[in-house]
């Protein structure tokens, strides 16, 4: 369990960060949080030439609002996302998420970017970040690209970023008052990687559900967006109805991976009493007869 | 490839050390093997046991998780640091008087976890602790007392 031989170097700005990366490309490897990328190490499941350690960048830290946008820098712990007021405000869904993020000890050293640039397909951050569709920025040493969520996400650990580039800020629409957002997760244990999990943020009038964006994690290869299940479920009343109908509507939109955790068959069938919670707490939370 | 190495200086509990690590080494190796500081543990050596706990600029981190060479000028504190200066003298006797440890593997990084917790000073439930606490292994599975003694000394500081 100890790491394999590699060069390391500390960034000393986003400049320097970026030209490593530009000449080092697929052999280098970002150090933020080091959360999840050391235990690879540890293990040997990966072996980079050199380590890019970019945490004494402080520019690439902190939560601000511009406008109707928060913008996180991509080395923000998760701590500090814990304990923002600016995230309790504006974006209650990464409020409700954050709990479910690791450990105390974890969330001291793991960063909102990393989470974002790594995209394990059981990890809280990236669905949250694809439910409120907001934007990842990257930058190399050619510009700086801004990237929807919808078109980030590609696959199992696999984005839209590129060898050279670094992720640098995740900015997301304020959630609008008057809009309602759940997130729900079920996992092992306190903290540990979710079996199954959802992120759900829309508007509800009464009981109807008028408009519901909901995005799935840990049982796909990636973040997935409920397509099916969020069409039956807009402009109905919320009933055992509407509750069955787009339960068997998210049969069309996952095809949930097996692991350690559960059958395929069992994930799915999680994801869709999580869908039903879901939709119970949006209801309530909106005011309407839950 | 070579094994790369570099001058770090760090303070680890109190005193000032200066030494030459390998660049792959993580902290709590470099703090066990060269300072010879053993109470913090190595259990899983991927983040996931938390015997490994050790203060890093105040906050609790995963030692194995951390590498040496990241914590150039850095102040770390580990269980024998916390030991010394008190700072959780009336935990560790609660620990006793509960029992709240069976083969003590997972105590230091226990004991380094509640740390924080009861630092911040404020009125937690059970399962508040539960939550706060989950990053941590106990193999014995003796988490009913731990989880009393940290309620208990979290409740006697709060009372004064």
């Amino acid at each position: 369990m100890k790491a394999p031989k590699f060069s390391y170097i500390r960034a000393e700005s986003v400049e320097h960060a970026l030209g490593l990366l530009d000449k080092h490309g697929e052999d280098g490897r970002i150090l933020a949080g080091g959360q999840s990328l050391m235990p690879t190490l540890n293990m040997r499941l990966s072996q980079p030439d050199i380590l890019i350690d970019i945490n004494r960048l402080d520019a690439l830290k902190g939560i601000s609002v511009d406008g109707d946008t928060v913008r996180i820098g991509a080395l923000t712990r998760h701590v500090e996302v814990l304990n923002s007021d600016i995230v309790r405000a504006r974006l209650p869904l990464i409020a409700e998420a954050m709990p479910h993020v690791a450990h105390v000890a974890i969330r001291n050293r793991g960063t909102f970017g990393g989470s974002v640039a790594l995209a394990d397909p059981a990890a809280e951050l990236p669905a949250c970040v694809l439910a409120l569709k907001g934007t990842i920025v990257l930058q190399s040493v050619a510009g700086t690209r801004e990237i929807a969520a919808d078109d980030y996400f590609k696959g199992l650990y696999e984005t839209e970023r590129r060898d050279n580039e670094l992720l640098t800020e995740i900015r997301l629409p304020a959630q609008k008052p008057g809009t309602v957002s759940v997130f729900l997760e079920l996992a092992r244990r306190h903290g540990d990687f979710a079996i199954a999990g959802l992120a759900a943020c829309g508007s509800v009038s009464g009981s109807t559900i008028s408009d519901m964006r909901i995005v799935y994690f840990a049982s796909e290869d990636k973040p997935t967006v409920g397509t099916n299940a969020m069409a039956a479920l807009t402009g109905r009343d919320w009933s055992d109805e509407t509750r069955e109908a787009a339960c068997s509507a998210l049969a069309g939109d996952l095809d949930p991976m097996a692991n350690l955790n559960g059958s395929a068959a069992m994930k799915l069938h999680l994801q869709k009493v999580l869908t039903g919670r879901a939709m119970d707490a949006a209801v309530s939370r909106a005011g309407g007869a839950a | 490839m070579t094994e790369e190495t570099t001058t770090v200086t760090m303070t680890v509990n109190g005193e000032t050390a200066t030494r030459i690590v390998r660049v792959r080494e993580h902290l709590v190796d470099f703090i066990r093997g060269e300072l010879g500081y053993t109470g913090s543990h190595l259990g899983c050596e991927h983040g996931i046991c938390g015997a490994c706990s050790v203060r890093v600029d105040g906050d609790v981190v995963r030692g194995c998780l951390t590498l040496a060479v990241q914590c150039d000028g850095a102040v770390i504190e580990t269980i024998e640091g916390l030991t010394d200066s008190g700072e959780i003298a009336d935990l560790q006797v609660t620990f006793v008087e509960r029992n709240a440890m069976q083969c003590g593997f997972c105590t230091p990084g226990m004991l380094m976890t509640a740390a924080e917790l009861l630092a911040q000073k404020k009125p937690m439930s059970r399962d508040e602790i539960r939550a706060f606490m989950s990053g941590n292994y106990c193999r014995c599975t003796g988490y009913h007392a731990i989880i009393d003694a940290i309620e208990t000394t979290n409740n006697s500081r709060l009372k004064g």
